[in-house]
């Protein structure tokens, strides 16, 4: 197996290692990094409990090989609380109950605070179409779009 | 009895309280069993079988020996020598752990390959097995045949046991007797939980003190440290040496109740080597190997009069049990609860028969958010009543009305033998009818209809049976199904609470708390709640079946009973009054008359430690075993609208009102939430899920891709509503709410279905109701519509 030396920036802090070129990114940093926030659900990418943002764009790292992360800007749930201060994405989960067991939580944020991102004032069906791709067996999906809406209302005020 | 209340102050009932575990979930902090690493871990993957049916010629192990990085492969044969390759189930049937010499279903565990790492343990493919295939029987009518291949070489046939409940005598002669019959083929379908976290475990043995601690994806971490001993006391791990611990859980609805193949061989694999052993499923094996939950074969008859009133109710049913029987449910009853049949509705007589059968599948039965197959009774009656009223030309609603158990008919007697401890069906109907504007939808349906547009109304007024169990109806294992609450308050009047319980999601840190700030009045955030570890909890039975708040939730509030007893002794001490000369308020003995003299919780918490009567023992802690009086019987109505496409046979939820009638709510924001999911888990298998097999066993539906779960794109957009009935018996009024919703909304969408379709003559449809079933249903009537 050859083994591939890579530098991938992890919320902001660059992690250089020597990889096996099979080794997938969220084993990178689960096993590799200790940073289990990135669950692992389903490893056919049909989940999103996996999901972290590779430049700024969400992608299922159940299916992403470390070494293609090599270079990126890698986002993990780990990385989206600022100096101790939460995102607002965060805020809204907690306050309007859109989360349960809390598998599916730390990929459907990262999924939801990139849509966000990119669509800072979407619809409702945007944003259902948005998580189409992260899979809740607790909430229904009724309260996970009431904190995107509610997330996306406290960034427009600034908040 | 007690009615909701806001006390804001401790956070007490009827609080919409933010969750305590939220902190870190939302930060990616919780702690799952894959999240788990000890210093020498290794990791196990497992060896499954292709067949569904096939003699083990030889398992070929030096391919895999070979490869760096393997320890060890483990087999039937190598567990056999501890006498560990068999389980007991909790049906009194054998389960293999890992088979000497034949499987029994696709995907079955053949052998386990322990190795330093997970990506060189995952090449189970290097372990080379001879299979000699044989003959597999999936469907349980054949399996019943003359002659049929025999999936046990155990047993007589593939008949488990047969089960009847009721008046047969009375129910015949009632449908002899009756104006109206009516009688329909259901299926339940076969369906998984698919909690996106799968399951798996940390085995650590000590052999230095003798000590296992596993820890694993348990909803019942106290009934399996019970079932290791039991499994393993013959090689000296007798129950002291036995510590489970559940951490986290990603999701459980049941699937997590059960020991698996794994844990076992986990735990065997960590004795063997001496060094830790994780064992995680990934989703293939989830879906293919652990318990499913229905597969019931409904034949359904009621009887009645022409005006509408049902009297009689007949239901026979083959149960498809897999190679064994390994239902997790602890009823003393074979079919759990599905005698709940009648439902909401005044039966004069009715018969029950059940068969359960052997096929060549995988094992359980009964893991589906549902108490025990009252998920399969209530999609049975709430179908008939309408088949009932469509054949008699009646309303679907005026139907329920008119045989609805009367709110002055409880408590209750079923006619098969349950007792419901409190209801008020005809205004939770009334409630939903009011709020989807009942009356105003079935005129649009009609002119509709008669521009041959399809539009259908649906209702289930399910009533649901929780709480297991008061002992004289379950156990597990001679277990009494109690649970418990433990709660010591500290000297500063801070307390901390441990449970039998086990959460997955539903939030017991912040509501048990809330119950015990109700009682004691110290604020909700002032208890830490704590479950899962064997070692530190009281023995209780587990979080499944809505038992937590029902069994545990009564715990918590007559443990806290107990220290406000003492609280009040140590009050009269310090006011130096008499007890009966003090009253209640939440937080505070106050003298009566004179409300300036009093304690406080805090102030007393504080004596007890520190100035307690002489004679009196120190500390203010209490617990609680409750073993429930009765079940509580949460009921609600449910009225979904559909419209379908005649070109495609697509259906699509219009509005679905789901009016929940749960008791006192102790958290309505959670509450709500739970109904959200349960909602999304009764949508799931009426339009969606199914685990079905090919004639040769092959299963399909063993990944994502193939068994649908609803995202939120197809998800309806739920609309709530509530009434409050408390149950007479519970220290709180409350009933359980966890699974109410998933089983009374297949019915719902189902009925919707059929009354969209009826003026065709269709009587019924079989769940998942997908375009290509419906749109098969229009082209036999003619119906389709090019697009």
């Amino acid at each position: 197996m050859s083994r591939h030396h890579i530098s991938v920036t992890i919320n902001g802090k660059i992690h250089a290692a020597d990889v096996e070129s099979r080794l997938l990114l969220v084993h990178f940093l689960r096993e590799n990094l200790n940073m289990t926030g990135t669950h692992i659900g389903c490893d056919t990418t049909s989940c999103g409990a996996c999901t972290v943002q590779m430049n700024g764009t969400p992608v299922k790292s159940c299916t992403v090989l470390a070494v293609q992360a090599d270079g990126m800007e890698v986002k993990t749930i780990e990385g989206l609380a600022q100096n101790g201060n939460l995102h607002p994405i965060q805020e809204a989960f907690h306050e309007k109950h859109g989360l349960q067991c809390g598998f599916c939580t730390p990929g459907m944020m990262m999924t939801s605070s990139a849509l966000l991102e990119r669509n800072p004032h979407p619809t409702e069906d945007e944003i259902r179409h948005a998580i189409s791709g992260n899979l809740c067996r607790c909430t229904g999906y009724m309260n996970i779009v009431k904190a995107i809406q509610y997330a996306a209302d406290n960034m427009a005020e600034g908040v | 009895m007690a009615e909701a209340k806001v006390e804001s102050r401790v956070h007490g009932l009827g609080h919409s309280r933010k969750r305590v575990e939220d902190a870190r979930f939302i930060r990616g902090q919780g702690n799952y069993i894959d999240d788990f690493k000890l210093p020498g871990m290794l990791h196990l993957d497992i060896v499954r079988s292709p067949y569904a049916h096939a003699k083990i010629k030889a398992i070929h192990t030096e391919n895999a020996l070979a490869t760096p990085g393997v320890l060890a492969v483990i087999d039937g044969p190598t567990l056999q020598k501890y006498n560990v390759h068999n389980m007991p189930t909790l049906m009194s049937d054998i389960q293999m752990v890992l088979p000497i010499d034949t499987v029994k279903y696709q995907y079955q565990e053949v052998a386990a390959v322990l190795a330093t790492d997970r990506y060189t343990a995952a090449r189970t493919a290097a372990v080379e097995v001879d299979y000699d295939p044989l003959p597999v029987v999936v469907d349980p009518f054949k399996a019943l045949e003359p002659g049929a291949t025999k999936v046990r070489d155990d047993k007589e046939s593939n008949h488990i046991w047969h089960w009847e409940w009721g008046d047969k005598d009375k129910t015949d002669q009632d449908f002899n007797e009756a104006e109206v019959t009516v009688k329909e083929n259901i299926y339940i379908p076969r369906i998984h939980v698919a909690s996106i976290e799968t399951c798996g475990c940390v085995a650590k043995w000590d052999a230095v003190n003798t000590h296992l601690t596993l820890w694993m994806t348990s909803q019942a971490p106290h009934a399996i440290r019970t079932v290791v001993a039991l499994i393993t006391g013959h090689l000296g791990l007798s129950e002291e040496k036995i510590r489970i611990i559940s951490p986290d859980i990603g999701g459980g609805f049941g699937g997590k109740v059960p020991a698996y193949p794994g844990y076992v061989i986990a735990v065997a694999a960590s004795i063997v080597t001496g060094a830790p052993v994780k064992w995680i499923e990934d989703r293939t094996e989830n879906l293919a190997a652990d318990s499913f939950g229905r597969d019931y074969h409904i034949t359904a008859e009621l009887a009645g009069k022409k005006d509408g009133t049902l009297t009689s109710l007949r239901f026979k049913t083959i149960a498809d049990h897999g190679y064994t029987d390994a239902a997790a449910q602890p009823s003393k009853f074979p079919a759990g609860m599905f005698h709940i049949c009648t439902g909401s509705y005044d039966f004069k007589s009715a018969f029950v028969e059940v068969d359960g059968v052997y096929t060549n599948k995988p094992p359980g039965g009964i893991a589906y958010r549902c108490s025990f197959r009252v998920t399969e009774a209530v999609h049975a009656i709430e179908r008939m009543t309408d088949v009932f009223a469509q054949k008699i030309g009646m309303d679907t609603a005026e139907i329920r009305m008119k045989n609805f158990i009367k709110p002055e008919q409880f408590p209750y007697k079923s006619a098969l033998g349950w007792e419901y401890d409190s209801g008020n069906y005809p205004a939770a109907l009334r409630k939903a009818m009011d709020m989807i504007g009942y009356d105003n939808l079935r005129k649009e349906q009609a002119a509709k209809r008669a521009r041959g547009e399809f539009m259908g109304i649906g209702i289930s007024s399910f009533t649901e049976i929780v709480g297991a169990g008061p002992s004289k109806d379950f156990d597990i294992l001679g277990l009494k199904m109690f649970d418990s609450c433990e709660i010591r308050v500290h000297p500063t009047g801070k307390a901390i609470a441990r449970f039998g319980t086990k959460s997955q999601g539903q939030g017991h840190e912040t509501t048990y708390a809330q119950i015990i700030a109700e009682e004691l009045g110290i604020p909700a955030e002032h208890i830490k709640v704590e479950e899962g570890d064997t070692d530190t909890a009281p023995y209780g039975l587990g979080t499944y079946a809505s038992r937590s708040t029902p069994v545990a939730g009564a715990a918590a509030a007559m443990a806290s009973r107990k220290i406000r007893a003492k609280a009040k002794q140590i009050a009269a001490h310090l006011l130096e009054a008499n007890e009966e000369d003090l009253e209640w308020e939440t937080g505070r003995f106050f003298v009566k008359g004179s409300p300036d003299q009093g304690k406080t919780i805090q102030e007393i918490a504080f004596a007890a430690y520190t100035n307690h009567p002489q004679g009196m023992e120190g500390g203010l802690e209490a617990v609680n075993y409750y073993d429930p009086p009765n079940l509580t019987y949460p009921f609600g109505s449910y009225i979904c609208v559909v419209d379908i496409d005649r070109g495609t046979g697509e259906v699509k939820i219009r509005r679905f009102v789901a009016v929940d009638d749960c008791g006192v709510r102790i958290n309505p924001m959670i509450v709500e939430g739970q109904i959200h999911g349960g909602l999304t888990m009764g949508f799931a298998p009426a339009m969606m899920e199914e685990i079905s097999y090919d004639e040769n066993g092959n299963i399909h539906g063993a990944n994502f891709m193939d068994y649908l779960l609803p995202t939120a794109v197809e998800t309806p957009k739920w609309e709530l509503g509530e009434t409050v009935t408390p149950s007479p018996h519970h220290p709180i009024g409350a009933k359980g709410v966890g699974e109410s919703a998933t089983v009374g909304a297949p019915a719902a969408i189902a009925n919707a279905v059929v009354d969209a379709l009826a003026h065709l003559g269709v009587t019924t449809i079989d769940i998942p109701i997908t375009p290509r079933k419906v749109w098969e249903v229009l082209n036999v009537h003619g119906a389709t519509l090019e697009e």
